[in-house]
């Protein structure tokens, strides 16, 4: 909050995002077998980090800030993890 | 200095609704929860009566499950999460560490505001009419076949959750940054470790109920295949949100009650917390493990077996912190000098009640067993002998001991005592029973059983009575504390805390001066030689 960004950089990562979702869609369309799902994880991926880094700025945060965001995102790792273990590991 | 304290600053209705005051905020939660208790507890008499007989005698099925959904949402979700961080630790967190306030003191007034906007409308939605899914709002009843208030209910639980995370964060950085000088962190008291745990799983949890509530909807109102499997979905994952959330919030409920029975034992013992370091990290042992157990609760859903295996190796795992702390507390008490004072009557109270709770617990962790328990009185007799038994108890234990602080009066010792004695009786009583009805096979959430059960249900239910009647009696003997009780020294207990060094009840901004800090804490014996004062 101290430091004044120009906000050409929330316009950047914004049309940025925009065009990551044409890509995804695009892509979904693509006949590319497993990879699909590969493709549209990692472009998730880059979308997420994009918003933590620009729009919740956390890229000028220190420290704790980092720490709890990082937390959240663990957590939300291992939900998704031992969720996923039921659902691949189902008879 | 001007004789003032909180309570007497202002007495304008303004001065309570718009205060950034955490004392006063602690009050118009306590009130707030009263209230909510008390509607939680007519509806649980009202399902006591029904079952003392084995015929549907009082009323419909259909009005019994909208009893007990009523009962088990406004206990959990507006009594237990918010009751003792909310009322106690709203008031003494600040005290504790020797500041003014919370961090975010505003934010703290926020938070009461939504938490009764979301506690009002669930009560809309339980006076048009109730639901009747049950407090887990499992799927796919609650979005294709009942026809009661779920959304409702819901948007009321979706908004209190926002109070939840505010509160969970204003902790956490009041915590962090506003602690006096020279109190460290292994100098801070077990309660704030307790507090700073929960409020961690505060914040990583909610979010996660906020969206299945949300996801619910939207398939409810839409049609959208989320948990349906014939339009695509899988029933599954919403046990497995609900439960993420729900598993860590049953922490939420005991940790802070946890933290109340450290100062208890180590007041009224007289000593130091035992193995201090310990009791502190498994605070957040059980936080961090707490989120990988959720899928006990899905054995017999149809989960896989293996998630299963892995799920119950887990929480195994997850009582390991849990018994280090009774283990703890009873070292602690050990060749101390106890006073057998109301608070440490509930104390002693919680320990052994929380005992028995979790160790049942570990039965239910063990698949072959939970196949047998799952949806019988087991699991109720297991889960209220933890949230009644352990967190309720420590909340009437931390509410007796700060007393004397937030009101500045002195309560009947000789009622206090009585009371505590009798909530213990009138809950084995109640709760024991029920046990013996579980492994027997009495399902949970039926309203008519065979008659073999019902000698054990009349037990129940009469024990219920008399747990109704102690439950109500602090109401007047602290009510009648609160406006004639006997003034109240700064320091009741002469207990070495911070919050015990300025006056009952504490001036407007806690301290005159700021408190540094200069000893670990819990030093009864080096410096506190005198025997408590309370008569
Ligand atoms: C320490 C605090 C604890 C609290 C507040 C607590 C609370 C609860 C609650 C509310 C339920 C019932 C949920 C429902 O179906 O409505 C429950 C069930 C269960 N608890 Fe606990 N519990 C605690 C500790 C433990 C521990 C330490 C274990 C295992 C080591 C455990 C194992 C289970 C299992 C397996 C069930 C599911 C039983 C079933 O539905 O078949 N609990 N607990
Ligand atoms: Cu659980």
């Amino acid at each position: 909050m101290t430091e004044w960004r120009p906000p050409f950089a929330l316009v950047g990562a914004w049309l940025g995002l925009l065009v990551l979702l044409a890509l995804t869609v695009t892509l979904a369309y693509v006949p590319l077998g497993a990879a699909n799902a590969v493709v549209a994880l990692g472009i998730g991926t880059i979308k997420a980090g994009l918003v933590a880094a620009i729009f919740m700025e956390l890229r000028h945060r220190s420290g704790l800030t980092l720490i709890f965001a990082g937390a959240g995102l663990f957590w939300l790792g291992i939900l998704l993890w031992l969720g996923s273990m039921d659902f691949l590991t189902r008879t | 200095m001007s004789d003032k304290n909180y309570l007497t600053t202002d007495y304008t209705l303004r001065s309570w609704f718009l205060t950034t005051d955490h004392k006063r905020i602690a009050i118009l939660y306590f009130a707030s929860l009263i209230f909510f208790f008390f509607i939680g507890g007519a509806a649980a008499t009202a399902i006591r009566i029904e079952l003392a007989t084995p015929q549907a005698d009082l009323v419909s099925s259909d009005v019994y499950n909208r009893l007990f959904t009523m009962h088990g949402i406004i206990m959990v979700w507006f009594f237990l999460i918010p009751s003792i961080p909310n009322t106690l630790g709203n008031f003494v967190v600040p005290l504790m560490i020797g500041a003014r306030d919370l961090a975010f003191p505003r934010l703290n007034l926020m938070s009461w505001y939504i938490f009764m906007l979301g506690g009002c409308i669930t009560l809309f939605a339980i006076l048009a009419g109730g639901v009747d899914t049950g407090w887990t709002f499992y799927t796919p009843f609650s979005t294709l076949y009942s026809n009661s208030y779920v959304i409702v209910a819901a948007a009321g639980i979706f908004i209190a959750g926002f109070s939840s995370i505010l509160t969970g964060l204003n902790f956490i950085v009041t915590i962090h940054r506003l602690r006096a000088p020279g109190l460290t962190w292994y100098r801070l008291p077990l309660f704030l470790w307790s507090l700073y745990a929960t409020s961690v799983i505060l914040v990583l949890a909610t979010p996660v109920l906020a969206i299945t509530l949300l996801l619910m909807a939207t398939e409810r109102f839409f049609g959208v295949g989320i948990f349906d499997p014939r339009i695509g979905g899988d029933p599954l994952l919403f046990q497995h949100l609900f439960w993420f959330y729900s598993h860590p919030a049953v922490y939420i409920m005991i940790l802070p009650g946890m933290g109340v029975i450290n100062e208890l034992v180590s007041c009224f013992s007289r000593k130091q917390v035992f193995g201090y370091k310990f009791v502190a990290w498994c605070s957040l042992a059980i936080a961090a493990v707490g989120f990988l157990v959720w899928g006990h609760h899905m054995f017999v859903s149809g989960q896989s077996l293996i998630a299963s295996l892995v799920f119950s190796f887990m929480s195994f795992i997850v009582a390991v912190p849990s018994a280090i702390k009774v283990f703890n507390w009873t070292a602690t008490l050990h060749k101390g000098s106890i006073h057998f004072d109301a608070p440490m009557l509930y104390a002693l109270a919680f320990i052994g009640l929380f005992t028995i709770g979790g160790l049942t617990g570990l039965f239910l962790a063990c698949l072959a067993y939970d196949v047998h328990a799952t949806d019988t009185y087991f699991v109720v007799a297991h889960f209220h002998y933890i949230m009644v038994g352990g967190m309720v108890t420590a909340y009437f234990g931390g509410l007796h001991y700060w007393w004397p602080k937030i009101t500045g009066r002195l309560y009947s010792e000789y009622w206090a005592r009585t009371a505590a004695v009798l909530i213990f009786f009138g809950f084995n009583l109640t709760f024991f029973p029920q046990f013996i009805l579980g492994a027997e096979g009495m399902p949970r959430r039926y309203h008519v059983y065979p008659p073999e059960f019902q000698v054990w249900n009349v037990l129940s239910s009469g024990g219920a009575a008399i747990l109704a009647v102690a439950y109500l009696m602090p109401l007047f003997y602290l009510g009648y504390s609160a406006f004639f009780g006997r003034r109240a020294p700064a320091n009741p207990w002469n207990a070495p805390g911070l919050e015990w060094q300025t006056s009952s009840p504490p001036p407007e901004f806690n301290f005159a001066s700021q408190p540094v800090v200069t000893r670990a804490p819990y030093q009864y014996n080096e410096h506190f030689q005198a025997e408590p004062q309370n008569a």
